[in-house]
């Protein structure tokens, strides 16, 4: 499973034998074995168990209320569902002082916008701001984070309902759902973004080529 | 307080430690005020005894190195001051800080890690589980892959400090339990191939790491510096991924969850992507690539006379050791090796050094870091060829600096080359 199983722990361990056993006697450790020269035997490095029987079983009740997270495939998605509407008037009562009334003015990140609607230049061009609507690849992500660290003040304090809700109005406000559109478990992973097909994979590798 | 008075002072002190006289926190923090004010006040310290011993040890008065930030109702990072600083280690207190919620209150009695999704038995473990697993140390540095957007710039300002520019960029040696040794005791499957990192602060901030990583060389860190990690670096543990961009390696981490995709968080969609002049964005971009910076003699250092003098800078590489720096004082038409500073230590500042005679005239002193995969860190006008003017992170670029005939030192990219 890695470098790191029980055969590592050994040397490890047997490191340590070696390095307090040296402190006290002026022996030299044989470089082969790592065994010290002393007189007294030293038989075996301790081994690792098979486990440490260290920690606790989580039960599913407990993992359950740590287990927030809403990947792109919608996978454990909270039932609850918002419209664009209601998503208005959350994002007027609670969002609008950080991000602006239409989610455009700031002074936190920009949220709305879909400029530039021709390509993707936010690599060749300085200072193109990336919004939801331009840059954003996952509608996912907007319930996942607001859900998680918005209002910044009061984090985690929205209903699933509400998050919904406020994740609609900013996908409308985006142009990319209808001003009817409900978001829900199954909607809103199915929410295509602008910039979807925009995102690759890390090329780099190391080695002379600059990339 | 006048010179006088605060030698008549420090007598009296004096003499009240050396008879064992001191009887109220009052008096001791009356001593400790004298202790500082000893080192700048004595004129002949032979001639004076010297100051108590205390339970924690203070800065010399005149060496008070801050981290640089700017207002910190609208600010959610401080930056080591590289120049400042000595060796490879960063202080704990100067390393730099990069929230995104604040740093969170957590009490280390309540503290759990939980780790479940695609695992054979999915567990809790305290702060004293963690500890008691067979524990690791390495040293090795942590960089935000922001570091450096101030020189990502033809027309960078002049007026900047190294650690201005490279801050957000310090080294200490991490101390916990590797995570291969606590995957192993969950059960890992092999169908996983991502696990969810989440902090336990303000934002939850999470982030998406590859399995491989996580069975490479990660670690759950609860120590640095030989102390408990400090409230700004994850107080009571952290993810560490050596070599790696520092917002991955979630502080105050809380939950690993075993999965087989990215759960695409803001921080891995949104942000810390790397957007290509082809028109796409390049998405988990987590290894640091080779770079360097000359600390010495760099603006706002005045070099006050022609003549000896050593240029000093760090050199690091996400992808193991660096094998060799190259240093220029022409701007770049001529490169000559400097000498590495002992320990070289792989994914880990490596300091370098080169002894120049300043002629006092002008020169364009570069530095450039080479690791063990033969990656040559690039010029500003190669990384913007590859990457685009309006790319984002992982600014590596080497840094140049002018010495003015006056002794003046300024950031200079864009300069020379």
């Amino acid at each position: 499973m890695s470098r790191r199983g029980p055969g590592a722990g050994v040397s490890g361990l047997l490191a340590v034998t070696t390095l307090a056993l040296h402190a006290c006697a002026p022996d030299t450790p044989n470089r082969e074995t790592g065994a010290v020269v002393t007189g007294v035997p030293v038989t075996a490095a301790a081994e690792w168990p098979g486990s440490f029987a260290i920690g606790r079983g989580a039960d599913p009740a407990e993992i359950a209320v740590l287990n927030i997270d809403l990947g792109p495939d919608g996978a454990d998605a909270p039932p609850g569902s918002g419209s664009v509407a209601e998503g208005k008037a959350v994002y007027d009562a609670k969002c609008a002082i950080c991000h602006g009334a239409t989610g455009q003015e700031g002074p936190n990140d920009q949220l709305v916008g879909r400029e530039p609607r021709e390509g993707f230049p936010f690599g060749e061009t300085r200072g193109i701001r990336k919004t939801v609507g331009n840059y954003w690849p996952y509608a996912t992500t907007l319930f996942d984070y607001v859900n998680r660290a918005m209002p910044l003040i009061s984090p985690g304090s929205l209903t699933p309902d509400e998050v919904y809700a406020v994740s609609a109005y900013i996908l409308f406000l985006n142009e990319i759902i209808p001003e009817d559109a409900v978001m829900n478990a199954e909607t809103l992973p199915a929410v295509v973004m602008p910039a979807r097909d925009r995102f690759v994979r890390d090329n780099r590798v190391g080695g002379p080529e600059v990339r | 307080m006048g010179n006088i008075s605060r030698r008549a002072m420090l007598g009296a002190t004096g003499g009240l430690i050396a008879g064992g006289l001191l009887k109220t926190q009052a008096d001791a923090l009356t001593v400790e005020e004298t202790a500082a004010n000893l080192q700048t006040a004595q004129v002949d310290p032979t001639k004076m005894l010297g100051g108590p011993t205390s339970v924690v040890g203070q800065r010399a008065p005149s060496e008070q190195p801050r981290r640089g930030m700017g207002n910190p109702a609208t600010t959610a990072a401080s930056r080591t001051p590289i120049e400042q600083l000595r060796g490879i280690i960063t202080p704990a207190d100067l390393h730099f800080e990069r929230h995104h919620a604040g740093v969170p209150a957590i009490d280390p009695d309540r503290y759990e890690l939980l780790i479940h999704g695609m695992v054979d038995r999915p567990m809790t473990f305290t702060l004293d589980d963690l500890k008691r697993f067979p524990a690791e140390s390495r040293i090795c540095f942590l960089e935000c892959s922001g570091n450096g957007g101030a020189a990502y710039n033809r027309n960078a300002p002049r007026e900047r400090a190294p650690g201005q520019i490279d801050g957000l960029f310090s080294t200490s040696e991490w101390t916990g339990v590797a995570l291969t040794t606590l995957l192993r005791e969950v059960g890992l499957r092999p169908e996983a191939s991502w696990l969810l990192a989440e902090g336990g602060d303000a934002a939850v901030m999470s982030r998406s790491i590859p399995a491989e990583k996580a069975l490479d060389d990660a670690m759950i860190a609860y120590g640095q510096n030989g102390e408990a990690i400090r409230p700004e670096q994850g107080y009571p543990a952290r993810l560490l991924l050596p070599g790696w961009e520092g917002n991955a390696q979630v502080k105050w981490i809380r939950r690993l969850e075993a999965s087989d995709r990215p759960s695409m968080t803001r921080e891995e969609t949104s942000k810390y992507t790397d957007p290509l002049a082809d028109g796409t964005a390049r998405q988990f971009s987590l290894v640091m690539d080779a770079k360097s910076t000359i600390t010495f003699p760099a603006f706002p250092f005045i070099l006050p006379e022609r003549g000896w003098w050593e240029i000093r800078g760090i050199a690091w590489s996400g992808r193991g050791r660096i094998t060799r720096v190259e240093v220029s004082t022409d701007g770049g038409s001529t490169w000559v090796p400097a000498q590495l500073q002992d320990p070289v230590l792989p994914k880990c500042a490596t300091r370098f050094r080169h002894v120049w005679n300043w002629d006092g005239g002008e020169a364009l002193l570069m530095s450039r870091a080479i690791d063990e995969t033969g990656y040559v860190q690039p010029d500003l006008e190669t990384l913007i060829a590859a990457r685009g003017e309006g790319t984002s992170y992982h600014y590596n670029t080497i840094r140049p600096w002018r010495v003015e005939a006056d002794g003046r030192v300024f950031f200079a990219q864009g300069e020379g080359q």
